[in-house]
């Protein structure tokens, strides 16, 4: 099976409509409690996100390409725009999945939130320290989510508009933007 | 006029501000019911019931744990504590909660009775809980059943 890397381009026409709702925030969510990840699940669909749910780092790892030594395949269609995950986890911890996330080239960009039940100050700190996006005490809030993606939602208007900016400057007819609305939209705000 | 349905309200809300009240449930449980909704209509008795799994699983490898005797690994009956904990804190089971905390405690001083006795109170305790939450699902369905609506409880 070819796996090909779509260009960024080429994305961005086949689903126009990514970044104009906040109804596609793809979120991983990591937990090894059944429990949690039940209630992580709902707070995240009641805050119109959609939700992959995995019990443990190394299936997040799996999820994403990055379990293997090799370069991750087919990262460019796996769009992945927060990784939530649980700090006590047996096996990997999510402080190691964090770095793990943090030194791929794939994924170092994606804003990963870690989740604990525990409020130790240097567990706090060595998680921002490594580049995890906050830290939530359990049992997670509804408003802690929506804050989130709230945020979220912003840095990738930001992103996808400078992005295409980037790209008009770059190349000629790169986009049929036909009756893709919402993308003219955009490009007008600016 | 005290119709089927409104006499199943009011014990449906007495019930539940006792069980509020006698520090069966806390805060988290009211979270619980906020997420659920006709999209969702038994996601609180979905989780509960995975709590309920949980605590039997746990509270079965502590029991092991503790069974190995002259050869106890604390470490292994805290881990397992810990997780009760958590899944308890997530529920909003209170008791249960409180206990672990307790349990944890006599775990990280290696005090075996303490131990022992602790694995029986939340043994007792998770099973009281599901008999009583048991009770209160119950009494929704018998309203929804009688045509009525399942009142807000603000506690």
């Amino acid at each position: 099976m070819a796996e090909v890397m779509l260009p960024m381009k080429m994305e961005m026409a086949n689903d126009p409509s990514k970044f104009t709702s906040p109804d596609l925030l793809h979120v991983l969510a990591v937990d090894d409690s059944h429990v949690d990840r039940k209630f992580i699940e709902r707070l995240l669909k009641v805050s119109s996100c959609k939700v992959t749910v995995v019990d443990s780092a190394t299936r997040a790892l799996q999820y994403l390409g990055l379990d293997v030594n090799e370069k991750p395949i087919g990262c460019k269609d796996l769009k992945v725009n927060l990784i939530m995950t649980d700090y006590s986890m047996p096996g990997m911890t999510g402080y190691e999945l964090l770095k793990k996330i943090k030194e791929s080239s794939a994924f170092r960009d994606v804003p990963v939130v870690v989740m604990s039940s525990e409020n130790i100050l240097p567990r706090i700190d060595r998680c921002l320290e490594e580049g995890a996006e906050d830290f939530l005490l359990k049992p997670v809030k509804l408003s802690d989510v929506r804050r989130i993606r709230d945020s979220l939602i912003k840095v990738e208007d930001l992103s996808f508009t400078k992005s295409i900016n980037k790209r008009e400057l770059e190349t000629e007819n790169v986009y049929s933007l036909d009756s893709s609305v919402p993308l003219q939209l955009k490009r007008t705000k600016i | 006029m005290d119709t089927l349905v409104s006499q199943l309200q009011r014990q449906f809300r007495d019930y539940t501000i006792s069980l509020y009240h006698q520090g069966f449930l806390d805060d988290q449980f009211t979270e619980l019911k906020k997420l659920q909704d006709e999209c969702s209509p038994d996601f609180v008795a979905e989780v509960v019931s995975l709590f309920f799994e949980d605590c039997e699983k746990l509270i079965g490898n502590m029991a092991r744990a503790l069974d190995q005797t002259g050869n106890v690994d604390f470490s292994l009956v805290g881990s397992s504590v810990h997780q009760l904990k958590g899944s308890s804190s997530s529920v909003g089971a209170k008791r249960v909660k409180g206990l672990c905390v307790t349990f944890k405690e006599c775990c990280d001083s290696q005090n075996f009775e303490g131990c022992v006795r602790c694995l029986q109170q939340v043994d007792i305790e998770y099973k009281s809980l599901k008999a009583k939450l048991q009770d209160l699902f119950s009494l929704e369905q018998q309203i929804v059943q009688a045509g009525g609506r399942i009142p807000q409880v603000d506690i």
